[in-house]
């Protein structure tokens, strides 16, 4: 590169900014210790929403590729950068009173928030294999950390290390698929590998085994079926505003490279594809509608219902055009509001200041706080597609999507599927407004300011969505489109 | 007429605007907070009272005359793809968005007293339930439709899991669960069609033509919905549990309203939608509604319990609507329609009468009462009218119903109409032995000698019902006239879809006659893109010569007396006329309306 200038960068503004408030931050937190934790929590919170400011005003419909082609930034990358924020400034917020409650004194903790956000920035934009391997290796170790940050604890070291040594295996997976693809095709680049394999005379069969490794990987970050055995015990394990960040941030992101790989690199390979997604939606929708019918921590069962979700959100893949790439943009944007909302509520159900996990433990808190009990309610209403809610048009858009591209019998599964998982969350429901309360021991509904705002925009996201759909569809379904060739 | 006065939108939202004013009310959050409850109480009785005035002026409005949509608001809501936000009423929706106006504070006013704990989620349940009902009935978009379809879920589950009986729990969950398995194939078979017409627009949707083979499946599916909100036999269990457990205003509701959505959708959907898979399943469906009417009246007759009774009555009164609608002859289909609001009328006053002797005495079990025409004598005379009602007394409304769809159902089919006809005697067996042993009988109990007569406020609201069973027992044109145009174009629009089908086929000779309709009878023939005869041959092989010439025939024939002759020359001019069969068809209009009136 000889003439370089600034513009050849701009577009990925965010992450740069991201990475160095990173590195300001640790300074701060290397030289006063603990005692800075409040000033880095909220300079972590201050970032992504300045990230967010200028990632707007960067923010560009033209595709643009930077760093040598390693990254391209296109409408897509910029739609779901978009989302990450998003899905970060609520899950530091949610964390705020968790740390306060706590009274957990580690500056690392938001600033490993901070590392996780810039490789998943940095994920949904990759074009390159190898960018794509060090940003997603760059989140997932800040993510180990987080699952075994209450290091005193048994359940969140145990979460920690399962979620490692499962987590290694699915690298080790990636990375084997990464090898294969480099012998079969003799490029890294999405584009030259998508070269490579439209011109090969005949479908390398090494190709396809290292899509299959490198999709295998990916699955693993969503937790879908078959890789989704870490989920359930690094749900529970680890801190609540930890599993709400996993729930919500580090799925789209990954669901974002495979979508970028499914259009991209592997656009020749479809066919095989789709089998694969067909497999992992249906597993995953019928594993998680029904292994959730068992749980009675809540925190499990949003495992299950997560599982579930990732399967539903695949169907949309089965369409690859804008529109059921678009209707999967949908499906995650509202999955991660809802699913925002959720941990925040269940963050402040609480008894004498500890927050309740177990469902049980649920009954009867409508009457103590009728309006947290209500907003829960409506978010789970909305997670099992019930309408008018937001949950409903997210789960119709990808069953359109699975009927357009011609799979009934899919969609069908699918709905059945959702009807059992209807269940698990009527029950939550049925706990906390039909019964009484289970103990005299009497709810202490904790509620602070910041987990408020989570909740409030939840919820009023939710509801308002059937009011005002076409703002949100149009933006999804620009960034789908800037995915395909016009 | 106010054209552009979005008076459905109106009647939609106001109860979902007088929710969020009780809401934003607030209150104390545990404990009676009398004051709060008593505003609360008196928002949602003015909301709904609104409603129910702004539905008055609907139908005096509402032009009977044409079969069109009226009151019509089209609002882009999904742009790009095809789902916008359409509310229109016709013949047969007014009368129902008519009926949820009606039932609702009738609803509130009956559960003023009885309702102490959570009154205020207790109303806005009910006004939330207001506004998808209302809506449901209005859409003229399928997925606005089946939004506010599943969305009446959320409020009734809520209504029967908190403010229900001992099993409320497990039927509010079996409500639940079943109706939204049912709805679920329903999206499906929604999405397919959406995706293949291009747009959700129900006008649109029932222009478009499906294919043979897939109307078949998409029936299914449709069936699988509306059958369990009917409910059909046998997929009607959740109806007893869930009426049994709910409030009385929760199955007055259910009962009123929620039953004919499933009616409802048969008469939007799948006839319009899929006329040739509806005729094809027709024999299915009038097995299915017989059974119906005969297991349930006798299961009906075997209840100690009044609510489970009732419920059961329900299920087989439903059998006479299905039954009606899968005729698909005038009289058939407007009994259908009758039938569901007269039942509507009469199930809905008959769980109101059976509320009040609940609140005084705390038990349904028919044991624990006897003679109450002594102490009540008042609410003897309204449950005998309510009872009368429900046999299909000549003179109140369930007479219409009944006797419509039965004659609908002799001219399909006799041998299932003759089953379908000793539904009525069962139906006077079981409400006389209730009636016997509520009102008359011997005295069982002390404490039930001793309950009081009708208060004020039960005659308030009791009134309307006793008005509305007689009133439309002997002055059925008033509806009969509104839903017969509608009924007319439904017709009339499934036969244009079966004719353009025969007139491809008449080009050859010997067509109709000569082909053998079992030979008709196989899917393969469905699927054949020229069906050369009517499929009302295909479902009825033994269909009386009337039907075989065409469903617009009917009134004619009628008239014609039964000669067999007139028959033949109706049916020879029909073919004849070939393209011209739709004018004929609007020829025919006036004289079965004309026809009908007489009745």
């Amino acid at each position: 590169m000889t003439d370089w200038n600034l513009s050849l960068i701009s577009p990925i503004m965010p992450e740069i900014f991201l990475s160095a408030m990173a590195l300001l931050l640790v300074m701060v937190g290397a030289l006063k210790g603990d005692k800075s934790m409040g000033f880095v929590t909220y300079g972590v919170i201050a970032s992504f929403v300045l990230a967010g400011g200028i990632l707007y005003s960067v923010s560009d419909t033209r595709p643009f590729d930077t760093l040598n082609g390693m990254l391209v930034v296109n409408g897509f990358s910029n739609v779901m950068r978009g989302l990450i924020l998003t899905g970060m400034v609520f899950s530091s917020l949610l964390s705020l009173n968790w740390l306060r409650q706590n009274n957990f004194m580690k500056f690392e903790f938001p600033l490993l928030y901070l590392f996780s956000a810039i490789g998943l920035l940095f994920m949904v934009s990759s074009n390159h294999f190898l960018a794509l391997y060090v940003a997603l290796e760059l989140s997932s170790l800040s993510l180990y950390v987080l699952a075994a940050i209450k290091r005193d604890h048994l359940d969140s070291t145990e979460a920690g290390l399962k979620y490692f040594i499962l987590g290694a295996l699915s690298s080790g997976l990636l990375l084997f698929g990464i090898s294969l693809i480099y012998g079969y095709t003799g490029s890294l680049n999405f584009s030259e590998v998508n070269a490579a394999l439209v011109s090969a005379q005949m479908l390398p069969v090494g190709a396809i085994i290292g899509m299959v490794f490198i999709l295998a990987g990916l699955v693993f970050k969503i937790s879908a079926v078959p890789f989704h055995m870490w989920t359930p015990d690094v749900y529970q394990g680890a801190p609540t505003p930890v599993t709400a960040f996993f729930a919500i941030v580090p799925k789209i992101a990954a669901f974002a490279l495979i979508i970028r790989l499914m259009t991209g690199p592997f656009a020749i390979l479809n066919d095989q594809f789709i089998q694969i997604i067909i497999f992992v939606s249906v597993a995953s929708m019928v594993v998680g509608a029904f292994a959730g019918l068992l749980q009675s921590n809540f925190k499990r069962l949003l495992a299950y219902s997560s599982i579930a979700n990732m399967g539903f959100a695949l169907l949309g893949l089965l369409y690859n055009v804008p529109e059921g790439v678009g209707s999967v943009i949908l499906y995650l944007a509202i999955y991660m509001v809802m699913t925002a909302g959720v941990f925040g509520i269940l963050m402040s159900i609480q008894r004498r200041g500890v927050a309740l996990e177990k469902i049980e433990d649920f009954a009867g808190f409508a009457q103590y706080s009728p309006l947290l009990a209500y907003s829960l309610a409506v978010l789970l209403f909305s997670m099992s597609g019930i309408p008018p809610m937001a949950g409903f048009f997210a789960k119709f858009f990808v069953f359109q999507a699975a009927v357009g591209a011609g799979y009934f019998n899919v969609a069908v599964v699918g709905v059945l599927a959702s009807v059992v998982a209807a269940y698990y969350y009527l029950r939550v429901i049925k706990l906390m407004i039909f019964d009484k309360p289970n103990s005299d021991m009497a709810f202490t509904p904790m509620c602070q300011f910041s987990q408020l705002i989570v909740i409030v925009a939840s919820v009023a996201a939710v509801i308002l969505f059937t009011f005002m759909p076409n703002q949100v569809m149009h933006q999804a379904l620009e960034a789908a489109q800037s995915l395909f060739p016009q | 007429m106010m054209t552009d006065f979005p008076i459905l939108s109106l009647m939609t939202y106001l109860p979902l605007v007088g929710a969020i004013l009780i809401f934003a009310m607030g209150g104390q959050k545990s404990g009676h907070d009398v004051g709060a409850d008593t505003r609360a109480k008196f928002v949602a009785m003015i909301t709904s009272l609104l409603v129910f005035g702004l539905s008055l002026v609907m139908m005096v409005d509402f032009n009977p005359h044409t079969a069109d949509f009226q009151f019509v608001e089209k609002k882009v809501w999904f742009e790009s793809v095809g789902i916008s936000y359409h509310m229109g009423v016709d013949g047969i929706s007014v009368f129902f968005v008519l009926l949820s106006a009606f039932l609702t504070p009738i609803c509130l006013l009956a559960s003023w007293f009885s309702v102490h704990t959570r009154v205020r989620e207790y109303m806005i349940a009910f006004l939330l339930l207001e506004t998808f009902m209302i809506g449901t009935f209005c859409a003229l978009d399928a997925v606005l439709f089946y939004v506010f379809f599943e969305a009446v879920l959320i409020p009734m589950f809520i209504i029967i899991g908190v403010w229900g009986g001992a099993r409320r729990i497990y039927s509010a969950f079996k409500f639940f669960l079943y109706t939204l398995l049912g709805s679920v194939l329903m999206l499906v078979a929604l999405l397919t069609m959406i995706i293949q017409a291009g747009t959700a627009d129900i006008p649109t949707l029932m222009a478009t033509e499906f294919s043979s083979q897939m109307q078949l499946w998409l029936f299914l599916a449709f069936f699988a919905s509306f059958a369990v909100k009917m409910p059909m036999w046998p997929v009607h269990t959740w109806l007893p549990d869930a009426h049994v457990e709910a409030p009385t205003a929760g199955s007055v509701i259910l009962a009123g309203v929620l039953l004919k959505m499933g009616g409802y959708g048969f008469l939007r959907f799948s006839l319009p939608m899929l006329p040739e898979a509806s005729e094809f399943f027709a024999p299915m469906i009038f097995v299915l509604s017989v059974v119906a009417i005969i297991y349930a009246s006798l299961v009906a007759l075997a209840q100690q319990d009044m609510k489970k009774m009732i419920a059961y009555s329900s299920v087989a009164h439903m059998g006479f609507v299905t039954l009606g609608i899968f005729t698909f002859n005038m009289q058939g289909i407007q009994g259908a329609v009758f039938q569901m609001i007269s039942h509507g009328v009469i199930s809905a006053a008959l769980f109101l009468a059976i509320g009040v002797v609940y609140d005084r005495l705390h038990t349904r079990d028919l044991n624990r009462y006897g003679n109450l025409s002594k102490n009540m004598p008042l609410y003897a005379v309204v449950f005998v009218i309510l009872m009368l009602g429900s046999v299909g007394l000549p003179a109140t409304s369930g007479f219409v119903g009944e006797f419509l769809s039965l004659l609908g159902a002799f001219k399909v089919n006799h041998v299932i109409a003759t089953f379908a006809a000793t539904g009525v005697v069962l139906g006077a067996a079981y409400m006389l032995l209730l009636t016997r042993k509520l009102v008359f009988g011997p005295k069982i109990n002390d404490d039930a000698a001793q309950m009081t007569d009708l208060s004020l406020r039960e005659k308030i609201y009791f009134l309307p019902f006793i008005i509305l069973v007689l009133w439309l027992g002997v002055a059925p044109a008033y509806v009969l006239d509104r839903i017969a145009p509608s009924i007319e174009q439904l017709m009339s629009h499934m036969n244009s879809k079966v004719h353009v089908r025969m007139d491809v086929g008449y080009g050859q000779p010997n067509v109709g006659g000569a082909e053998s309709p079992q030979a008709l009878q196989s899917p393969q023939a469905l699927q054949a893109p020229q069906v050369p005869n009517t499929l009302n041959e295909l479902s009825e092989p033994d269909v009386s010569p009337e039907m075989s010439s065409g469903l617009p025939k009917e009134g004619q024939a009628q008239e014609n007396g039964a000669e067999p002759v007139g028959r033949g020359q109706d049916k020879a001019q029909d073919r004849a006329q070939g393209n011209n069969s739709r004018a004929a068809q609007t020829h025919s209009g006036p004289q079965r309306t004309h026809m009908d009136h007489k009745k």
